[in-house]
């Protein structure tokens, strides 16, 4: 595995990496004290599933610890797991679902890396119950340059632990971390899938749900315009009572090569949003889902990621705090139909008040607004513009771990904790993204 | 086999493919004998698999110390009581050039990959004889189905461990013991990171162990891992000597 491949989920920024792999935990050491020696940063990376150049070196020299993914002890009667940081959330949830234990958080995809969880203090459609995934890491241990291992806790190197939830990987390597899973008594989700007309009664129906359901998202026909503006599924799902705890077994579609040409264009938005939005007839519907088609319908698709061609994309996600919401998201719909722009998946889902210990953790009370795409240099920069002038405007921000874009003062100025992380930061690691707005513009 | 615990030997339990399939095994109910040299990273697979639910006990054991060999097999036969599984799954990627300078070099690599196996194997087929069951199955290559010149001394090796399996296979068959040489090829371990192997054609170590688990379940008496391997190889096989040696493989 060397330069050529794209590294980030997006395909874009393209930016070529040298990667060391590593497989055990005693190879970290070593591989930090060489690169130090001859002054070159890196960065850790794990599955390679952040969107932007979060996870790109900037001096394109990375960490591979995809590698380190044992467990190192589990106890299965309180749920308290603890693994090496490359294991993926799939890997746990193989061993852990047959026991009765899910995790507390999960975003939408099971290949994420614990580490690369961790980093980004992903959170997932029930961040109003229960927060981001760091509020649920007792422990972890970071390996730094310049200071060696430290076990790292609410209550030991606090300073460390705070910064290294959301800290974009840059305090250090997590080597493990130790999780409090969550106990359910069956693999299955009850559901109820509600069609919506606009984004009034998206608003209504979220109050209405959320505080009695454990999750909640909904997706939005960003094609739809005037009183339809923002009509969409809005969908409540809980852990079902009982039933059988087996994993769910998927047949697995790939997208076997990259196709020339985005497949994404006005055409197959229009089709595929206005079809996706008549799926169902009625109203509200109740049934059953497993828990992987629940929360991962896209890892159904190995490298969905190539359908939009060579250039790549860019996925814009951004929360807009409660007292603007109602008026902000409209005005990011209209912009984007002004621009002529769209997407398959456009994904609104209400954060709650739950505060991340993260320095720089993401979700604010308020909105998540996610939309992906294609990369188109000229047209993307324009309309990120506008969109970035809302956000900014009513007090909201954009998510580092899918950025490729945001400007450095904006990033300042919405996450005025960075000087914090700038003082933890391991010295020898470094992103192109931290480097990237931390810079001047 | 029925649903019951399956008592598995591991030597060289550090390695990518073994422990790929130890994680397999460890799915349904299984107890582990691990054998390995590097004592931190042997203490890690054992935590690992006692984590995911089975019970291990771990073994330190230089391959290459032939003497050693009676006493670890001892140990395993005591401790499991019965043996379904021997994985011999040890070996270095010899580098070849050095084996060129040096006579030691390529004897070396030889007593690791080809004759510390016989060794263990020869040990372990007496146990699995006198219990007339059970499985034992290795890693070879297919780098012994050819004298390649760029690795023809771990071919070597590996084809010494193939032909050792094809008659110790006869020997055993008639009593219900169970022999398969794996024949992967390239797999994207941590010992070819250092190489540049085409990807199309590189495999994982997941992907590897189900085949293998495939094998033993099936009896299967050798197995080309992934499966184009058989095709590749049957091709390769089959280019005479006055053509082959023209050519840089």
């Amino acid at each position: 595995m060397t330069g050529g491949e794209r590294w980030s989920w997006g395909l874009y920024p393209y930016a070529p990496q040298q990667a060391q792999v590593l497989h055990w935990r005693d190879q970290l050491a070593p591989a930090l004290n060489k690169l130090a020696a001859s002054k070159i940063t890196t960065l850790p990376y794990g599955n390679g599933r952040s969107y932007g150049d979060s996870c790109l070196a900037d001096s394109d020299q990375l960490l591979q610890l995809r590698g380190l993914n044992r467990f190192i002890e589990a106890n299965w009667e309180t749920g308290v797991l603890c693994v090496e940081a490359g294991t993926t959330l799939e890997e746990i949830l193989r061993v852990s679902v047959p026991r009765g234990w899910f995790l507390p958080v999960t975003p939408g995809t099971k290949f994420v890396t614990v580490g690369g969880a961790l980093a980004n203090d992903v959170h997932g459609k029930n961040h109003h119950v229960r927060g981001t995934f760091g509020m649920h890491v007792r422990r972890f241990g970071l390996l730094r340059s310049d200071s060696g291992l430290h076990e790292c806790a609410a209550d030991e190197n606090g300073d460390l632990f705070v910064a290294t939830i959301g800290g974009l990987g840059l305090t250090g390597v997590v080597v493990w971390v130790e999780l409090q899973l969550m106990p359910i008594r069956s693999n299955a989700i009850e559901t109820i899938n509600f069609r919506f007309e606009n984004l009034h009664e998206f608003f209504a129906l979220s109050d209405q749900y959320d505080p009695t359901h454990e999750y909640s998202v909904a997706w939005i026909d960003c094609v739809a315009s005037g009183s339809a503006l923002g009509r969409g599924h809005f969908t409540v799902g809980d852990h079902a009572s009982d039933g059988d705890l087996t994993l769910s077994v998927r047949r697995k579609l790939v997208m076997p090569l990259t196709p020339p040409l985005s497949l994404v264009n006005s055409l197959s938005l229009r089709a595929f949003n206005h079809f996706y939005y008549r799926r169902q007839r009625e109203r509200e519907r109740h049934f059953c889902s497993d828990y992987d088609s629940f929360f991962y319908p896209l890892d159904a698709i190995a490298h969905w990621n190539r359908m939009y061609g060579p250039r790549g994309f860019q996925q814009y996600q951004c929360v807009i705090p409660n007292p603007h919401a109602r008026t902000a998201i409209p005005e990011l719909l209209r912009a984007i139909a002004v621009h002529n722009a769209g997407s398959f998946l456009t994904v609104l889902k209400r954060c709650g008040d739950k505060h991340s210990p993260g320095l720089l953790s993401f979700p604010l009370p308020g909105v998540s607004f996610a939309i992906d795409f294609p990369q188109r240099e000229k047209l993307n920069r324009k309309l990120f513009e506008r969109l970035d002038a809302i956000v900014h405007e009513c007090g909201g921000r954009l998510y580092p771990a899918k950025d490729a874009h945001m400007r450095g003062v904006d990033f300042r100025n919405a996450y005025p904790a960075w000087t914090q992380i700038e003082t933890l930061r391991d010295p020898l690691l470094l992103s192109r993204f931290w480097q990237r707005v931390t810079r001047d513009d | 086999m029925n649903n019951s615990q399956q008592h598995i030997v591991i030597i060289g339990a550090t390695s990518a493919i073994a422990e790929a399939c130890a994680r397999r095994w460890a799915e349904r109910p299984a107890q582990f004998f691990l054998v390995a040299r590097n004592s931190v990273r042997l203490e890690q697979i054992k935590s690992d698999l006692q984590a995911r639910g089975a019970s291990a006990d771990s073994y330190l054991l230089d391959a290459n110390d032939l003497s050693a060999h009676a006493a670890m097999v001892g140990a395993a036969n005591q401790t499991l009581g019965r043996i379904d599984i021997v994985l011999v799954a040890h070996g270095t990627l010899a580098d070849q050039k050095a084996c060129e300078q040096s006579a030691a070099n390529a004897v070396a690599e030889i007593g690791t990959n080809g004759t510390s196996a016989i060794s263990l194997l020869t040990h372990f087929a007496n146990v699995l004889e006198a219990q007339r069951s059970g499985t034992l199955a290795v890693i070879s290559s297919v780098a012994g189905e050819r004298g390649r010149p760029s690795n023809y001394v771990y071919g070597a090796a590996k084809a010494m461990v193939t032909a050792f399996c094809e008659g110790l296979r006869a020997r055993l068959f008639k009593i219900g013991v169970h022999v398969l040489v794996i024949k992967p090829g390239f797999v994207a371990t941590p010992m070819t990171a250092g190489m540049n192997l085409p990807a199309a054609l590189t495999a994982t170590p997941e992907v590897v162990a189900i085949d293998i688990d495939n094998a033993i379940r099936r009896k299967r008496d050798v197995l080309f891992t992934p499966w184009f391997w058989r095709w590749i190889m049957l091709i390769i096989r089959l280019i005479p000597s006055a053509i082959f040696k023209k050519l840089t493989l």
